[in-house]
């Protein structure tokens, strides 16, 4: 852990002497981002304040390089850590010039006048996450998603190792997220600096983190780069997902599987099929999905919303046993769903299987025709 | 630059107006006397002697105390406003102004029933401990409710509370002396001596300095305290000294004048107009200069308006101040749609 530049060691938060984490252990170099995700009120708020130096901890160290945070002052704290808060920030008659350059409260004299170094900061603070245009705008006169911007501007020109930020996202939309995010990660990158925040978008957490630290309950269930933590199921147990689920792989998120006995086949496959199986769950209507490669785009959503599946091994040609079963299951329903119009040499399977069901005597319809008829009635 | 320019122009009407107002308001009277001769008593020449007695004994000092006490009345109300994160706040509406008239009433009369003559710092320190307790139950009420608005009503409530306990404490003590007290409680700038204001000017003017030197950890308050901390304002010993401040500024103005209200929401929301800006420094030299611009206007008029009968400083501070409170509501409601 020595060669990490920010740390905690066996950290526990709290408020008013009460844990809420125990046992926190995490390490970053200059440069990485580290997301802290895990359910709401799980703490991550609690975690950040307290490696901000806002909040005593209860136990344990934070390192910032070799020195024990506890033993800077806060001074000069604020001249290596800068923090990026969610709540909203209401200003009075403030440029978003003025917030930046409220920054450089660290570096300027007893009456805060700027020198020409510190707006130099503030220009380069600007310039680095474009709001340069912004700049003799009123701050609250702009957007969410610009002021998010203008705000990590004001933690730069702080000139900080390490920035902090609380669920800097949470008010944005999805252009401006990757947006913001996109300007945090070149700046992480092209500062070196250190970047801690919690995010709620899991997807977007997985793929900008370099690490991620697990928050659930009184511990910190788990820290490690993004491909350790999505590993299948991990995310359903760490949030306490019982209805709906979250594929890791995928980031496939789905609602939960409509209940009862399934009464439709679905065919489908190479993306045929999960929109109408998203369909039937809307109108809460069981169903059956095969045959399916279990490489395909439909198979996650088939898995997540389907009563059963009948999948096959990736780039492997059906076999015997899963026709069966899947005739097995066609016996069993009233209504075959083919979302196919046309088959290839690797799933005339499938095309078996919807003469099987004629020949049995099954309603058997295209999708559309299947809702248009259900609309009539 | 554009900025600096504006500051610049806007100090000088600042400046020019409180003297022009100052000038007014030793000039206009029941006496009038003319500003030649105002210019002849300083240059050492010989004026009537009625005249001479009115402007130095009366008026002068009374236009002093009008404008020092409402430069502290601005800037009192700048701290409470900036340390409530309130547009609203202010020493009157928070009760804190009638704290302070209550435990100088209840001294005034005590001290005056046994006969013992009331110094200026005597009046001060009992102004002070009335506006610091009354503080006290606002800070209280500020932990218990989120709401600003409720901050202010219970404001309200304190000072509706203080004045009820004052006006029973006065109508009882029937004392010939004590019904100056009357005058008084109801806010008013007459009757000032030149100890008076040698007083309330050294009070104000260390506590004006002291604030203007707090200027760069309040520019970052504002920003709230989540990020004054992390830019590295002490935030707890910032937030003692700007109570303590407001509150001495507060109590001082009540010692000598009475409760003023008003003033210390309308002048700082009307110089923040004026130069456009928010940023303490600019705005702690200017709201006082305003408050004092403002208090002299008022004076004047209280004065004037229906001579020879006074009118209550606060009720011509209200006629102009309350529409400021008004919009300043109206303003805050157009943000938030």
């Amino acid at each position: 852990m020595k060669d990490y530049y920010f740390r905690a060691e066996s950290l526990s938060v709290g408020y008013q002497g009460k844990t809420v984490i125990e046992k926190i252990k995490f390490g970053i170099k200059k440069g990485e981002i580290l997301t802290l995700i895990g359910p709401n009120g799980a703490g991550k708020s609690t975690i950040l304040k307290s490696i901000a130096g806002q909040l005593a901890p209860i136990a344990g160290t934070v390192f910032i390089g070799q020195r024990d945070l506890s033993m800077i002052g806060q001074k000069e704290l604020a001249k290596e850590l800068a923090v990026v808060f969610t709540k909203r920030l209401h200003t009075e008659m403030m440029t978003c010039e003025d917030v930046v350059a409220a920054g450089r409260y660290p570096y300027t004299g007893k009456f805060g006048i700027l020198s020409e170094e510190d707006y130099r900061a503030v220009e380069d603070a600007m310039t680095l996450v474009q709001v340069e245009d912004l700049r003799n705008r009123d701050f609250t006169k702009i957007s969410d998603g610009q002021r998010q911007r203008v705000l990590l501007a004001r933690a730069i020109a702080q000139q900080p190792d390490i920035i902090l930020l609380d669920e800097p996202t949470s008010y944005l939309d999805v252009k401006y997220k990757l947006e913001f995010l996109n300007a945090l990660q070149q700046m992480a990158k092209q500062r070196q600096l250190s970047v801690i925040m919690s995010l709620h978008e899991l997807d977007l957490a997985e793929r900008i983190s370099d690490k991620i630290l697990c928050v659930g309950g009184q511990i910190v269930d788990k820290f490690g780069t993004p491909e350790e933590i999505f590993v299948p199921g991990y995310i359903g147990r760490l949030f306490g997902i019982t209805s709906g689920s979250f594929e890791e792989n995928t980031g496939n998120l789905e609602l939960e599987p409509p209940k009862g006995e399934a009464g439709i086949f679905v065919i489908a496959g190479g993306g045929t099929g999960k929109e109408v199986y998203r369909r039937l769950q809307r109108e809460r209507l069981p169903f059956v999905a095969g045959i399916l490669f279990e490489n395909d785009i439909d198979y996650p959503v088939a898995k997540a919303l389907g009563a059963h599946v009948i999948a096959e091994a990736s780039f492997q040609k059906i076999r015997a046993e899963r026709i069966e079963e899947a005739k097995g299951w066609v016996d069993r329903c009233d209504i075959v769903i083919c979302c196919k119009n046309k088959f290839g040499d690797w799933d005339r399977e499938n095309e078996f299987l919807e003469k099987y069901a004629k020949e049995q005597g099954k309603r058997v319809e295209k999708p559309e025709k299947f809702f248009h008829n259900r609309q009539e009635t | 630059m554009k900025k600096k320019r504006r500051y610049a122009i806007a100090y000088s009407v600042l400046v020019a107006l409180l003297l022009l107002l100052l000038g007014l308001n030793i000039c206009i009277g029941s006496i009038s006397i003319p500003f030649s001769d105002i210019f002849r008593n300083f240059t050492g020449q010989e004026i009537g002697e009625t005249e001479h007695n009115i402007l130095m004994q009366i008026r002068l000092p009374r236009a002093l105390a009008a404008a020092i006490l409402g430069g502290a009345l601005g800037l009192s109300g700048y701290l409470l406003q900036t340390f409530f994160h309130n547009p609203i706040a202010g020493p009157f509406v928070l009760g804190i102004s009638s704290g302070a008239k209550l435990a100088v009433a209840l001294v005034m009369v005590f001290l005056l029933g046994n006969a013992v003559k009331i110094s200026s710092a005597a009046l001060i320190l009992a102004a002070f401990v009335g506006a610091f307790i009354s503080m006290g139950f606002v800070l209280l009420m500020a932990k218990a409710v989120d709401k600003m608005s409720m901050l202010i009503v219970s404001g309200v409530m304190i000072g509706y509370i203080c004045s009820a306990i004052t006006d029973l404490v006065v109508t009882f003590a029937e004392d010939a002396d004590i019904v100056n007290l009357h005058n008084w409680s109801q806010g008013s700038f007459s009757g000032i001596s030149w100890e008076n204001v040698s007083v309330m000017a050294v009070v104000v003017a260390v506590s004006s300095i002291l604030i203007f030197c707090l200027a760069k950890p309040i520019g970052a308050f504002q920003l709230g305290e989540g990020y004054a901390k992390t830019m590295g304002v002490n935030v707890g010993r910032l937030k003692v000294e700007l109570v303590l401040l407001s509150s001495i500024l507060a109590a001082c103005i009540t010692a000598f004048a009475g409760p003023v209200s008003f003033v210390g929401i309308a002048v700082p929301h009307l110089v923040k107009q004026l130069f456009h800006t928010a940023k303490p420094i600019v705005m702690i030299p200017a709201c006082f200069l305003g408050g004092g611009t403002f208090c002299l206007f008022c004076d004047l008029l209280a004065r004037t308006l229906f001579a020879p009968t006074e009118l209550s400083i606060s009720t011509v501070t209200a006629v102009f101040g309350a529409p400021v409170v008004i919009v300043i509501l109206l303003q805050r409601q157009g943000e938030k749609e």
